[in-house]
């Protein structure tokens, strides 16, 4: 293999993880807040298509994003309305959004298989996108890849730099103490609920529209799910759920290239070694060795290496509130 | 700003936490809330703070008639309150902790309240880093960051529940000094609730009593104990007398133990307490005595050294395994260590009950009149399908030593009476008295000087790690115990 093709594939893999890291993203945002919701692969799919089917009908691509983000934005109503109004089982209505999404979105789709539409371009950085190797990476990608990348930074800033964000992640924490505070704490999981399924709707747009364009049934299936997993594997920060989700697509990407050159092994093996490794290292963090590993460092580092490491979900996840 | 509270009432199902309460407050004055636990006190300060809406009555500022939907309505009118248990975020920093809901403005400025929370602790003799998490603290340093919190806001009407449970004796001056500023130079409000009469006496202009839900009296302070009490109980309790009992057989013996954490080290410490004594731990929150205490129930691992309990090595069990050995241990915080706030009084119950008497199926019929019995036993207000978070503070605690089990060794407690009123504490202290006869050691640790020399026979003090020389409670003062605190020999 020659150098100009890894940067290819390394780019490629780039590219694939945009509409992941902006999933993993909201859904981060509405978990933090407090509120599981678990309709990501029906909704990203129902998504996908509307973004596809708008944009094709519209020949507009910004219609079909912000058509698709309202289908997200209306699937967290549901889990919104149905966890934190009516008190229901946020588990059990995600699941019943994720199979409706999915079958709505083969239903009302079926006009709009396998056709050319518009997409999203390129979008070269000048200067920067002749750098050597970083550039074609980093810098001549598709716009999609920017605004994944906008929105994991602001979200992190938004999460663990404002007052807004101590908010949100207090309500996610122990919404009694937000309470007391002078939170709205019900307000805010609606809020953010809401945010965190547009941003899910936007990122299956991303892929109907950028990544693999056009629609065919289940498109984007299984992406949800991952995504729910990266939202976990990066211990809820953005950040490291953006990295959780190009290193899953490199895993993913070197899993087919071991596929081709290693005979006899099937490829089942290899499609489940993204997995295995996530779950090695959300082992390895979880366990006390890292606790050890924190002793080796001077004491000033400590708390930080640990707070980096270490992963807890927000306490009050999936717990409703309710004023005495 | 003049605060009135008229006709307040709140039912909790069959329990009537406020039954028509009617207080006035005045700028410029400290009031002291007292009554005895269950009374209803926290309960009608969570109203007047936006935390619980009542049922019905009303609350006027200045005259003018006010209704808190929530604490940000109570925050917007100057109401600020310290809760009885730390209603703080246990993952995040001390630094983010304190600036959650602390201004509006967008951006975070981490560096300035750093500085500012710095100068705010060290105020009150405070000694907390900022970058330390929230669940690494313990439970009274907790505490004072609410404090500090509340302190630091800009309310007119601050309200403090139980405030100085976890702070030392000089913290306390400063806490006061600074509370009595408030009071005369800002012309404030303050409330105080607290279960403790001298600190009352201490600092409050008037006082308060509530009884059962009712008010039950006011006076204006200083005044005798004992109108206090009489008020509060509806006759001054009598005190249970301590009986003098001899020691004689070791049972725990502690030779050479070292304790390592990341904060702090306990080096050889040499111990031996006998059957039937009551050993009391005193010294400044996170100084020793507590991971002294959890080394010897094995919840903190012993580096070298031994540990005897009646002559076994017991030095590398682990908590269950101690359990089972007879010991048991009481944590100082109460739903956040000791219950688990959405399990009813018999699923406590059930769950404390030794090993060998647990079966796979739960015998609800049984474990239902054992609650009952011991409901009874303890005077927990409370039913046995009651979950643990609806019981008021002092009620809480009761529930711990209601699941001591019968057939106990040693006992080890972290601050056993704290947040109860005087007639609890005294109650709780002659059951434990009881334990003492038939052959339990007691080891316990409380901030509170004049109970550790009441109820010890001898008295260790703990400073930066180290144990200092052993005291008879009989031949000892609350001076020198304070220099012993201080570090000084
Ligand atoms: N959320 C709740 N649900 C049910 N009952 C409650 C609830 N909160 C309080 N109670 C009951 O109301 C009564 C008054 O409780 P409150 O906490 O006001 O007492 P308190 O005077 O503060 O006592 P303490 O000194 O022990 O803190 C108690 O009997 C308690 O069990
Ligand atoms: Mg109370």
């Amino acid at each position: 293999m020659n150098e100009l093709l890894i940067v290819k594939i390394l780019s490629s893999i780039i590219l694939q993880s945009a509409p992941l890291m902006i999933a993993v993203t909201g859904e981060t945002i509405t978990e933090r807040a407090g509120v599981v919701n678990l309709s990501l692969d029906g909704k990203m799919l129902l998504a996908a298509m509307t973004g596809f089917a708008v944009a094709y009908t519209t020949d507009s691509v910004y219609l079909g994003f912000l058509a698709a983000a309202l289908i997200g934005a209306l699937f967290a109503l549901i889990v919104a309305f149905g966890s934190i109004t009516l008190k229901l089982n946020q588990v059990a209505i995600g699941f019943v959004l994720t199979l409706l999404g999915s079958s709505l979105s083969a239903f009302l789709g079926q006009n709009f298989t396998r056709l050319p539409g518009p997409s999203v371009g390129k979008f070269s950085i000048p200067y920067l996108k002749d750098l050597p190797v970083l550039g074609p990476m980093f810098f001549d990608q598709n716009a999609i890849f920017y605004f994944a990348v906008l929105v994991v930074l602001a979200a992190w800033w938004w999460l663990f730099r404002t007052q807004p964000g101590l908010y949100l992640r207090g309500a996610g924490e122990r919404p009694e103490a937000a309470f007391a505070r002078g939170a709205g704490v019900n307000r805010l999981r609606y809020f953010y609920t809401l945010l965190g399924g547009a941003l899910v709707g936007v990122a299956g747009a991303a892929y109907s529209l950028g990544i693999k364009i056009g629609w065919s049934e289940n498109h984007t299936a299984g992406l949800g799910w991952i995504a729910l997993a990266i939202v976990i594997f990066g211990g809820w920060s953005p950040i490291r759920g953006a990295i959780g989700a190009i290193l899953f697509g490199a895993t993913k990407a070197l899993a087919t290239v071991f596929q081709q050159n290693v005979a006899g092994v099937s490829v089942q093996t290899f499609n489940a070694l993204p997995w295995v490794l996530m779950i090695v290292v959300l082992l390895l963090v979880s366990s006390d060795w890292v606790v050890r590993a924190a002793a080796w460092l001077p004491p000033r580092l400590r708390g930080p290496f640990l707070r980096l490491v270490q992963v807890a979900p927000p306490r009050a996840l999936g717990v409703e509130f309710k004023q005495d | 700003m003049h605060v009135e509270l008229q006709n307040i009432r709140k039912h909790f199902g069959s329990v009537k936490a406020n039954d028509g309460i009617s207080l006035t407050f005045e700028p410029g004055r400290i009031y002291g809330l007292l009554g005895e636990n269950g009374a209803g006190k926290s309960t009608l300060m969570k109203i007047l703070a936006g935390f619980q809406p009542a049922d019905s009555g009303h609350i006027l500022l200045d005259g003018q008639p006010a209704h808190f939907a929530n604490p940000a309505a109570a925050l917007r009118a100057g109401i600020g309150m310290v809760y009885q248990d730390p209603l703080d975020f246990p993952p995040f920093t001390v630094l983010e902790n304190f600036l959650l809901g602390k201004d509006r403005r967008l951006a975070l400025d981490f560096r300035a309240a750093s500085a500012e929370l710095k100068h705010l602790m060290g105020r009150y003799g405070f000694e907390i880093d900022p970058q330390a998490n929230i669940q690494s603290l313990s439970l009274g340093e907790r505490q004072q960051l609410e404090l500090v919190r509340l302190l630091a806001g800009g309310g007119r009407l601050l309200i403090l529940d139980e405030p100085t449970t976890g702070i030392s004796a000089e913290q306390k001056d400063a806490l006061f000094a600074s509370m009595r500023h408030m009071a005369r130079q800002e012309d404030r409000t303050l409330i105080l609730v607290s279960h403790k009469l001298d600190e009352v006496q201490e600092l409050c202009d008037h006082a308060y009593v509530l009884r059962a839900g009712g008010f039950a009296g006011e006076h204006p302070l200083p005044c005798d104990n004992n109108l206090l009490v009489e008020k509060m109980f509806g006759q001054v309790p009598r005190r249970s007398p301590r009986p003098a009992l001899p020691l004689e057989t070791n049972l725990l013996e502690l030779q050479q133990v070292t304790v390592r954490t990341p904060r702090l080290t306990l080096q050889n410490i040499n111990l031996t307490i006998r059957a039937g004594e009551v050993f009391g731990l005193a010294g400044l929150e996170g100084n020793g005595q507590e991971l002294l205490m959890q080394a010897i129930a094995g919840l903190a691992p012993i580096a070298s050294g031994r540990l005897l309990l009646a002559g076994r090595d017991i030095t590398r069990h682990a908590y269950h395994q101690t359990l089972a050995d007879g010991v048991a241990y009481i944590a100082a915080g109460r739903l956040e260590e000791g219950l688990v706030a959405g399990l009813s009084l018999t699923e406590h119950i059930i769950l404390s009950a030794p090993r060998v008497k647990q079966t796979f199926f739960i015998r609800w019929e049984g474990a239902r009149r054992v609650t009952a019995e011991r409901i009874q036993a303890y005077e927990v207000v409370g039913t046995p399908q009651s979950n643990a978070d609806q019981l008021s503070g002092g009620n809480q605690q009761r529930l711990l030593f209601a699941m001591l089990n019968p057939d106990l060794k040693l006992a080890l407690l972290n601050q056993p009476t704290r947040g109860l009123d005087v007639r609890s504490a005294d109650y709780i202290w002659e059951t434990l008295y009881r334990r003492r006869a038939e052959g339990a050691a007691i080891l316990f640790i409380s901030p509170d000087l004049d109970e550790v020399i009441e109820r010890s026979d001898r008295i260790a003090v703990f400073s930066g790690g180290q144990m200092s020389r052993i005291v008879k409670a009989s031949q000892t003062s609350a001076e020198e115990l304070g220099h012993l605190i201080g570090g000084r020999q």
